[in-house]
């Protein structure tokens, strides 16, 4: 365990040590505060729209770091050559594998720690109110959405020969689950076979993402998602994570690393 | 190499010599080019008209609190919702009986299988309308898709209603629409709406009547123009005229408005024409009785 946690500080060092955090952030804020000193109709009580901006830029930003972060981590170790020193700890595949996720998971967490701050300072600003129930649940799905975003981004580097594929690829597919995924089974429907089955079997099959994107309840202040479903959610993208690290680690295991 | 820095400064000065000598002859090249001070039309050109609907729609998300028919959702009405509540188009929400209303709220449906409806824990699932002073919060919305699109008259109509209507605020009300005929000129739909601002919030009939009646002129020209007769819209017009003028004790200008009405009524209208000629018949009957007041055209 020790092991892992060690790779994992590293990987959470690397994060805050990188500009990419900071970039998007920066840009994040930049967009958010400019948008927000648009006055529409001279009322300056107006703040859904500016939660709506904020948080699709929060959501776009923790994925950019998520993939770009994950994706390179292997294929950085083997191109500078580290890994064979780090395997000869003696570190097994497996510990290096869940190193980098925790690690990678860990420093996505802080930042969306910080950008959900500065979206909680942003609203009250306006609304004089702080909602934190909202934020934490929007938190806290969004971080296990993006466990198995980044377990996907991990085995996507063992699979694919370079970061920027793997990684264009792994936002390609965590875009489309969010946006179609859980409208598979009613296009599906409609379908004729076998095309039907096929799209059947997919929607049971991926990841859906899409629950754990609550962004329209935070917005709207609608009603908070039942704990019960919160938790039956983590659960899920745990064993999914899980799923995804296995299977990389199944390949990890065999593959050659010179 | 030898004294870059007098190189820089050599290269500084053919720049900056070329630049007072161009700089004229750009101006005269963009002359007679059409320029814009807006930086969405710099920007996206024509294109943002196609973003302007996508912000308009948008505006009735936000009505709704996020509870919305996806593109993929079936039994979407043409309609937004935003619009029916303003009174805009066919579909006026007052027209359709509970059923209807109930079976086009409830898009979802029952759950199709145990992943659809376990993430309905997630997304807001029941039918609420924005209410409480909250309804300025579509208003962003509106406002960008007038500045996409300026041309988009519903738009400013709508905001209009909200406004003026639940947010108690006429006069941004009023300066929206005055901006919307700035960029339409000839649209009856913001003169009908800017002359309902002045009858029911400023109570100022004199200029409401104006509105109407140019509204009525604007109108007519567009029908002989394209040889389409716009209904609601005439019916509105004619309507809010005959109330003013009944309600200003000129009758003669009230039956005069609803008989233009009953002309303009289509044969499936009988009932209501029945109805408006009746109206008609009680408010000459007033204008006989009462002392001649003079009829306003």
């Amino acid at each position: 365990m020790n092991n892992i946690f060690a790779i994992g500080s590293i990987t959470i060092k690397e994060l805050y040590r990188r500009k990419d955090f900071y970039v998007l952030f920066v840009l994040s804020a930049l967009i958010t505060l400019m948008a927000g000193s648009a006055h529409f109709f001279h009322d300056d009580k107006i703040v859904r729209y500016l939660k709506e901006l904020c948080l699709l830029l929060i959501w776009i930003a923790a994925l950019v770091i998520a993939i770009t972060t994950a994706a390179r981590q292997l294929p950085a170790e083997r191109e500078q050559r580290t890994i064979f020193p780090l395997l000869a700890k003696p570190v097994s595949r497996a510990q290096v594998l869940l190193g980098k996720f925790l690690g990678c998971w860990l420093a996505v967490g802080l930042a969306l720690v910080m950008f959900y701050a500065f979206l909680g300072v942003v609203s009250a600003s306006r609304e004089h109110a702080w909602p934190l129930e909202y934020y934490i649940q929007a938190l806290w799905l969004q971080w296990m959405m993006l466990a198995v975003v980044i377990a996907l981004a991990l085995l996507g580097s063992i699979v694919f020969a370079a970061p920027s594929s793997n990684g264009t690829i792994c936002l390609v597919t965590v875009v489309g689950i969010l946006l179609l995924g859980g409208h598979l089974h009613e296009v599906a429907l409609e379908r004729p076979e076998p095309m039907q089955s096929f799209l059947s079997t997919l929607y049971f099959l991926i990841p859906h993402l899409e629950w754990f994107d609550v962004r329209d309840l935070v917005v709207h202040e609608s009603g908070l998602v039942a704990w019960w479903a919160v938790g039956a959610a983590s659960v899920y993208a745990m064993v999914y994570a899980g799923f995804l690290l296995f299977a990389a680690w199944v390949l990890f295991r065999r593959k050659a690393l010179n | 190499m030898p004294a870059p820095g007098y190189i820089l400064v050599l290269l500084l000065t053919v720049i900056f010599t070329l630049a007072t000598w161009l700089q004229p002859l750009a101006v005269a090249w963009t002359k007679g080019r059409a320029q814009s001070n807006n930086l969405l039309a710099v920007t996206l050109g024509d294109a943002r008209r196609l973003f302007a609907n996508h912000f308009f729609i948008k505006a009735d998300v936000y009505f709704h609190s996020g509870y919305y028919p996806s593109i993929f959702d079936q039994g979407r009405t043409n309609q937004l919702h935003i619009a029916e509540q303003a009174g805009q188009g066919p579909g006026a929400h007052q027209g359709k009986t509970p059923e209807e209303e109930e079976k086009e709220e409830d898009f979802l449906g029952p759950p199709r299988d145990w992943i659809d409806k376990f993430g309905r824990n997630f997304y807001l699932t029941e039918h609420t309308h924005l209410s409480g002073g909250h309804e300025d919060e579509m208003l962003p919305w509106l406002k960008i898709a007038a500045e996409l699109d300026p041309q988009k008259v519903e738009v400013y109509t709508v905001a209009s209603y909200w406004l003026r209507g639940k947010l108690n605020r006429p006069d941004a009300a009023r300066d929206f629409l005055r901006e919307g005929l700035r960029a339409n000129p000839n649209s009856y739909e913001i003169l009908l709406e800017l002359g309902r601002v002045y009858a029911e919030n400023y109570h100022d009939p004199d200029r409401a009547r104006n509105l109407w009646q140019l509204a009525e002129r604007k109108l007519k020209a567009h029908e002989r123009a394209t040889g389409e007769v716009d209904i609601i819209n005439e019916r509105q017009i004619l309507l809010y005229r005959a109330q003013l003028e009944e309600a200003q004790g000129n009758y003669q200008a009230a039956a005069d408005a609803i008989e233009r009405l009953c002309l303009v009524l289509p044969g499936t209208h009988a009932v209501e024409r029945e109805e408006l000629e009746k109206r008609r018949a009680e408010l000459l009957q007033k204008a006989n009785s009462s002392p001649a007041t003079p009829a306003k055209p």
